[in-house]
């Protein structure tokens, strides 16, 4: 009895807790880290991103570009030569913005990249703290003005799902409908990132959450109910839409390489 | 009967150290039933504040294996009794005596924050009415114990120590129950944006962990006023269509 310990002062990465707390920062890291580069090389490749009727979810909607997906044409006479062209690079900031804005992310990224707490209760490296108070992170703020364009490219992307329900047979040149493993893949890609979107902090605010009183508002509520539904899971959606999303771009990439082949189902 | 070794800091504001105290353990027990067996065999000095020993007063806070618990909620089946269990006190608040902590600091921000102030009343016998979805979400908020260990795993209070400019979760959270409040007609967002530091809270979700009530802190409480800070603050279009809005209700 009474055998006394010195209490331990707790320096970055101290702490009483005996588990093994460095496991979730640590994928997060892990996590974001091989999507980030994996995301970056895609966005600067600027080639091999479509595939007939498919076209690769970092590239679109593609505004200048060489593929039949494109908007408003190839790259414009008046772009900079010195300025490297990729399609993905004109629209990527904005789904990109989203996520590193989004309340779910900020959480993990905290954590997993400044170690601001590395987890809860253990140790850190900073004595400082301004939180999101001032520059540059009370810019985070700004999250609801990219869930706007997120909302957009949500649309875009489903239109592009439509587009690849529509196979243009190169002998006559017309186009039938069909459905290929792309086809499917792209589809899955909408369902995962509508379900991270629509359960969106900021959507829920918008929707219904700004009201303190919902009965003077029932189409608010029911939107608040909905959008309360997806988001009870948000940090799941995120995930599995940021997996899908790369998985996307890496199958029509590799079907545009010619290394795998798409499979018409119908 | 199986023995566990608890290692309990013991000491006050001036400092202290942690004692091992090996006990007996048997089926059931809790955290707080060793705690208080080590008082009763084997300590008679040791400080330590309970009360009802069913989750519902709060008191017993502690840091248990360096998670913020309420004592008498923690079952020893659920800890690794092979190792020393280390109970503290809770490191956001300062320390009066072995696991007592100093929390008249929460009782003055309560004070501070702006109270209930609900409309004129519907009824003429002075009563109000509200619809059950009106009121749900505040229900939730309603169900704090006060236990403070949202306060205690708060990395802002416990590692920066910016209690004079953080009001902290469990406060952020009864803001968050006045102004919801479907009959509540106060303002409080310049305060939680300025006052408050609302700002300060990023996101670790650290004290829904925690809560012993399962209140999902972050999510349904501090997030939801963050965006009404933005509303207020960050969101020009936002401000403007209020601003239009209140211009037209003339």
């Amino acid at each position: 009895m009474n055998e006394a310990t010195a209490l331990p002062r707790r320096s970055f990465g101290q702490t009483m807790r005996p588990d093994i707390w460095w496991t979730q920062p640590l994928l997060v890291f892990v996590g974001l880290s091989i999507f980030i580069v994996y995301s970056t090389w895609a966005a600067f490749q600027g080639r091999n991103y479509f595939f007939g009727n498919y076209i690769s979810p970092f590239y679109s909607p593609e505004i200048f570009g060489d593929s039949p997906h494109s908007w408003f044409g190839p790259k414009p006479a008046w772009w900079p030569s010195w300025l490297i062209f990729s399609p993905a690079l004109l629209v990527l900031w904005a789904p990109a913005g989203f996520r590193v804005t989004c309340y779910y992310y900020r959480g993990a990224y905290y954590k997993a990249f400044w170690a601001d707490p590395p987890a809860c209760t253990v140790g850190e490296p900073r004595k400082s703290y301004w939180g999101e108070c001032s520059f540059p992170l009370v810019m985070q703020n700004v999250h609801r003005y990219f869930l706007y364009l997120a909302l957009f490219f949500l649309w875009v992307l489903t239109y592009d799902v439509w587009e690849a329900l529509w196979f243009i047979d190169p002998t006559t040149g017309k186009s039938s409908f069909g459905i290929g493993v792309g086809t499917a893949i792209l589809a899955v890609n909408v369902v995962l990132l509508a379900g991270y979107t629509f359960g969106c902090h900021s959507l829920r605010h918008l929707a219904g959450g700004f009201l303190d009183q919902f009965s003077k508002s029932r189409p608010c509520y029911r939107a608040y109910a909905c959008v309360t539904c997806f988001n009870r899971r948000h940090m799941l959606w995120a995930w599995l839409s940021l997996f899908w999303v790369g998985f996307a771009d890496l199958y029509v990439r590799l079907c545009s390489m010619g290394i795998w082949h798409d499979l018409r189902i119908v | 009967m199986k023995t566990a070794t608890f290692k309990i800091w013991r000491g006050d504001a001036k400092g202290g150290e942690f004692h091992e105290y090996p006990t007996d353990v048997a089926e059931g027990m809790v955290v707080l039933d060793a705690v208080n067996q080590v008082q009763a065999m084997q300590a008679g000095d040791l400080a330590c504040r309970w009360n009802c020993k069913a989750g519902k007063c709060g008191s017993c806070s502690a840091e248990v294996n360096g998670m913020p618990k309420l004592m008498c909620m923690t079952r020893l089946s659920e800890l690794p009794l092979e190792k020393p269990i280390t109970i503290e006190p809770m490191k956001a608040f300062p320390v009066i005596k072995d696991l007592v902590t100093d929390l008249s600091w929460n009782f003055r921000v309560k004070k501070k924050i702006k109270p209930f102030k609900p409309r004129p009343p519907d009824a003429p016998d002075g009563t109000w009415r509200m619809q059950q979805e009106d009121i749900d979400r505040v229900q939730e908020f309603r169900k704090c114990i006060e236990c403070f260990l949202c306060q205690d795993v708060c990395h802002v209070l416990r590692d920066h120590q910016l209690h004079e400019k953080f009001i902290g979760p469990r406060f952020l959270i009864h803001v968050a129950a006045l102004e919801m409040h479907p009959l509540d007609t106060e303002d409080r967002i310049e305060e939680l944006r300025n006052a408050q530091g609302i700002g300060y809270c990023n996101i670790t979700k650290c004290c829904t962990k925690v809560c012993p009530e399962s209140i999902q802190i972050t999510d349904n409480g501090i997030i939801p006023l963050k965006e009404r800070v933005v509303d207020d603050f960050y969101d020009p279009f936002g401000w403007v269509w209020k601003r239009l809005k209140k211009l037209l209700n003339r």
